[in-house]
């Protein structure tokens, strides 16, 4: 019973996931805006998220001497650089327009995967209570 | 949880851009200053940004900070004025090498980036609320 429940849950919750990660990215990005040097970063969400439904797992610490993966990626998000449209002479690729319009862009959807993740949960009450 | 690292990514971007306004208005302050602490003409500073990892962030997500201040090496500016007190025997005197209209854009500049990084710190404590009343 509880491993459907998890199930009902896991595509919200592996989205939510990769969403906060995703906004964590973009607020890197903005805040070294004027670092010279530093490249602008960011993952394809489509396939991470498909990566990570199908099952993508994190990297396994096996032996004492693995490091950790404590701040890494999401299992299914793999990170790139950024395409600089305008690249500026200190080496800096951050495009603040493009930035703070996928900031938000990502806080909405990160809401409505939040919103999806309470519908979810209020239809499992409902069939629970069995009113 | 990713979203509460973003408090540490901006709060260093914050404190970056503050130090960078500090040293604009040292410079717009100093820029008639003939003298200084060592009796020379003042000379203009810059910040020097760099990025730094943060605390459980992971490699990809990186904050930023000062890594020093630079005092600025061009030349600086001469004018006549003979009755100024610190003038030379020629009658000219050594001014800062403040810019000031490049001193003006700069504290624009850091004033948008640290306007910029606030409201990204209040939209990460909006979703992080949002994701605390889940289920309710």
């Amino acid at each position: 019973m509880i491993g459907k429940l998890d199930d009902a849950m896991d595509f919200q919750a592996q989205a939510l996931k990769l969403r906060s990660y995703r906004q964590q990215l973009l607020a890197s990005n903005i805040a070294n805006s004027d670092t010279p040097n530093y490249k602008a970063v960011d993952f394809d969400f489509a396939t991470a998220l498909r990566n990570a439904s199908q099952g993508a797992q994190p990297l396994a610490a096996t032996a004492p001497g693995h490091l950790s993966a404590a701040g890494a990626a999401p299992a299914g998000a793999k990170v790139q650089f950024r395409g600089a449209t305008q690249p500026s002479i200190d080496g800096n690729t951050v495009d603040m327009d493009v930035e703070r319009a996928q900031f938000v862009d990502n806080s909405v959807r990160y809401e409505a995967a939040v919103r999806f993740l309470n519908a979810k949960i209020r239809d499992l009450t409902t069939a629970l209570k069995g009113e | 949880m990713s979203l509460f690292n973003i408090f540490d990514i901006a709060s260093s971007a914050l404190s970056a851009q503050s130090q960078r306004l500090n040293v604009v208005a040292s410079n717009l302050a100093n820029a008639d200053s003939t003298t200084s602490a060592d009796g020379q003409p003042y000379r203009a500073r810059q910040v020097v940004f760099a990025s730094t990892p943060v605390a459980n962030a992971g490699r990809e997500s990186v904050g930023v900070r000062v890594t020093g201040v630079v005092e600025d090496t061009s030349p600086l500016r001469r004018q006549y004025d003979p009755k100024h007190p610190m003038a030379d025997e020629q009658g000219y005197v050594t001014l800062p090498n403040v810019n000031v209209v490049e001193e003006m854009v700069n504290m624009i500049s850091a004033s948008r980036s640290y306007q910029t990084n606030a409201d990204m710190m209040s939209t990460a404590k909006s979703l992080l609320l949002k994701t605390l009343n889940l289920g309710n």
